[in-house]
């Protein structure tokens, strides 16, 4: 029975690793950069969500969307000013202007909220579920957060592969230049990416800060760092990869800390993650890029 | 809300300061014959995070420290002469902590009641040191703290609080099957975790499971927990800060999971945590060494007069730092000192006098050690209906 418990943890976790990797994943796969700045986006979603729902005292439901809203307008606008410009420069140069803009979201976030902890309400309002005689507990918030996390796995999947908008992306994605050519408004298709990614963060932000609930401006850094290498894990660009590699990461670290060493367990994770990259340098499900000559 | 309070505080304070300063110049005026403005009074400051994370703690010391201050001005100060009190912010932050030092020391300051948290402190202290000046923490409970001669505690030392912990727990019976979950990457919560097990082989009851988790890994505790639960343990013991406690409560009661909850007084918080449910912190034990509801006549006056200021009832940080003024005060009259003395001259009388004064405190009967270290016996506290309730 312990078993099982920890696997339900272990999937909880990981689903959370794993909405938030579905956002790092379509940024790189798309605009080639990594974002570093989406965890504090999530940071930015999480107090929306608190503000609406513990001052403003809007039920939950609309307070996700409030935080859905700001939250894509936020990653569109940081986009337009910040990755933009420098869309033409070095990888470096965007990569070290993502750390800016990830360190900006925390300090503002520091200044208009304050350091303290804030203790955030779950968004679920469900009772638990019982099984096998109330001897494993599967809380509402883990319920709710897989079948989100799937819900929009599955949705991507459909958006990039049925959808004018998704295939642009696909094309983008592929050839940057040869997808202006054929009539693809390259930047257009880029904003739009930013605009999904940040809108995933919000929810991210939410379901995370049900599970885990002290908030603080630094919330979103952690979980960011753990859904980044998730996504590397399960092969940078790819949507279903995200997911694999988020879901793993949550199980490897729960199971470390029940059947190894609760302090190890970090060591353990990063350690199956060379592993990994050393097997396959492209991550689970990644693709393997054809050098060209 | 909050900040509105911090605001009301600060500004407060600041009319204190300048009712207090207005004092002293009225008395040069009539005192000139006698000795200069600065000799009048004797200066005493305070440091601690008023702003950041830790600033419930600052914040709870500066208004306890203040009543102490206003109390024994009012009966007439110390050998006769008034105290005048100054509080800087350091954010809990070492280098801040150190500038506020250097600032008070410019304005004159004789004897400091601080810093308030530990990693400040231990900067501060080996400058208070080179200084000589007498230093009383109202709340650093690190043995790193008191390693100056210079500086005493208020506060039970990090590795007491494990011990005493364990006897509490023990003596009282509370449980059989204890688990402990703690943060392996905090000096603060590692230290209590180490003597709180091996006071326990001392005890009636076993230690059967010991979690950690790291400041890296401090979101997710189900799994902890979890192990507790399964090794049939009946206590937990949560020797860290409340905001990770309060995922810790809130998880196990996901997990239908019901032990008795023990803190140190690093819990002391959880229940102004913002947003905090405080129904998941029901039947939280936590060793303390003050219960705002006890009956004796100081503790209820203190609570009274900090209620009415304040608008809050006072958590042990704000009793430790009013202590520690009575401290700084029984310390100075056992010297003889005088505020025409320099800091390092009241330091070389008032410290070696810190080991012969008994203080009757609010948060008990209190004697140092040469080593800084407290004697006091510690109480707990149970948090019923969402407030505090000393347990005998």
């Amino acid at each position: 029975m312990d078993f099982l418990s920890y696997l339900i943890n272990g999937i909880s976790l990981g689903s959370v690793y794993a909405i938030i990797a579905l956002g790092y994943t379509m940024v790189y796969g798309i605009a080639k950069m990594l974002n570093f700045a989406h965890g504090d986006v999530i940071m930015v979603g999480c107090y929306i969500v608190f503000m609406m729902m513990g001052k403003a005292g809007v039920p939950p439901i609309v307070a996700i969307l409030g935080a859905v809203v700001i939250c894509t307008v936020l990653g569109m606008g940081i986009e337009k000013l910040a990755y933009k410009p420098l869309r033409r420069a070095t990888s470096l140069a965007v990569l070290i202007t993502a750390i800016g803009v990830s360190y900006f979201l925390q300090n503002s976030a520091l200044l208009i909220f304050g350091a303290d902890s804030k203790s955030f309400t779950s968004v679920v309002n469900l009772p638990n579920l019982q099984l096998a005689g109330g001897k494993l507990t599967i809380s509402s918030t883990t319920l709710v957060t897989v079948i989100v996390c799937i819900v929009i796995m599955l949705a991507l999947s459909f958006f990039i592969k049925k959808t004018k908008a998704g295939q642009a992306m696909l094309a983008v994605s592929e050839d940057k230049d040869a997808a202006m050519l054929m009539g693809i408004n390259a930047n257009a298709t880029i904003s739009l990416t930013f605009a999904i990614g940040s809108c995933l963060a919000a929810i991210a932000g939410a379901l995370f800060c049900s599970a885990y609930p002290v908030l603080t401006p630094y919330t979103g850094s952690m979980p960011g760092i753990k859904a980044f290498t998730a996504a590397v894990f399960g092969g940078i660009g790819s949507i279903p990869g995200a997911f694999i590699g988020g879901i793993l990461l949550g199980v490897i670290e729960i199971f470390a800390k029940a059947y190894v060493s609760s302090q190890l367990s970090d060591a353990i994770v990063f350690a199956v993650l060379i592993i990994v990259l050393l097997v396959r340098p492209t991550g689970i499900l990644g693709k393997k890029i054809h050098e060209k000559v | 809300m909050k900040s509105l309070k911090k605001l009301l505080s600060v500004a407060l304070v600041g009319v204190m300061c300048v009712s207090v300063l207005a004092g002293c110049d009225s008395n040069t005026a009539s005192g000139q014959a006698s000795a200069g403005a600065a000799t009048e009074t004797f200066k005493i400051g305070g440091i601690g995070p008023i702003t950041g994370g830790a600033a419930i703690y600052g914040t709870a010391v500066m208004n306890g420290a203040q009543i102490a201050v206003d109390e024994i001005n009012a009966a007439g100060g110390i050998n006769g002469y008034q105290i005048e009190y100054k509080f800087e912010d350091d954010t809990h932050d070492a280098e801040k902590s150190v500038n506020a030092y250097n600032s008070l020391k410019d304005w004159g300051m004789q004897a400091l009641v601080g810093t308030v948290t530990t990693t400040p402190c231990i900067a501060v202290a080996d400058y208070t040191a080179q200084d000589g000046m007498l230093e009383i923490t109202p709340s650093a409970s690190s043995t790193d703290v008191i390693v100056n001669d210079n500086v005493f505690q208020v506060c039970f030392t990090d590795p007491n609080q494990g011990t005493a912990s364990a006897q509490y727990i023990g003596e009282g019976n509370l449980a059989t099957k204890v688990a402990v979950i703690y943060d392996s990457s905090d000096v603060y919560s590692s230290g209590i975790e180490a003597t709180f097990v091996k006071e326990a082989e001392n005890q009636n009851f076993e230690v059967v499971a010991v979690e950690a988790f790291t400041a890296d890994s401090k979101t997710d505790f189900s799994t902890q927990l979890q192990k507790a639960q399964s090794a049939g343990a009946d206590l937990v013991f949560l020797p860290f800060y409340y905001q990770e406690a309060a995922i810790v409560l809130k998880q196990a009661k996901d997990m239908d999971y019901a032990p008795v909850f023990f803190g140190v007084d690093g819990m002391d918080g959880i229940l102004t945590l913002e947003g905090f449910d405080t129904t998941l912190a029901e039947g939280v034990i936590l060793l303390t060494p003050f219960a705002a509801d006890a009956k004796d006549e100081a503790t209820q006056k203190f609570v009274a007069t900090y209620q009415e200021k304040y608008n809050e009832i006072p958590n042990q940080f704000a009793a430790d730092a009013y202590d520690a003024v009575y401290a700084v005060k029984a310390a100075l009259e056992a010297a003889n000192a005088t505020p025409s003395q320099t800091a390092q001259e009241i330091g070389n009388l008032a410290i070696p006098a810190m080991t012969t004064i008994t203080v009757n405190g609010i948060t008990g009967e209190m004697t140092w050690q040469a080593t800084g270290e407290v004697s006091k016996t510690p109480k707990a506290v149970v948090i019923k209906d969402g407030v505090y309730v000393a347990m005998d």
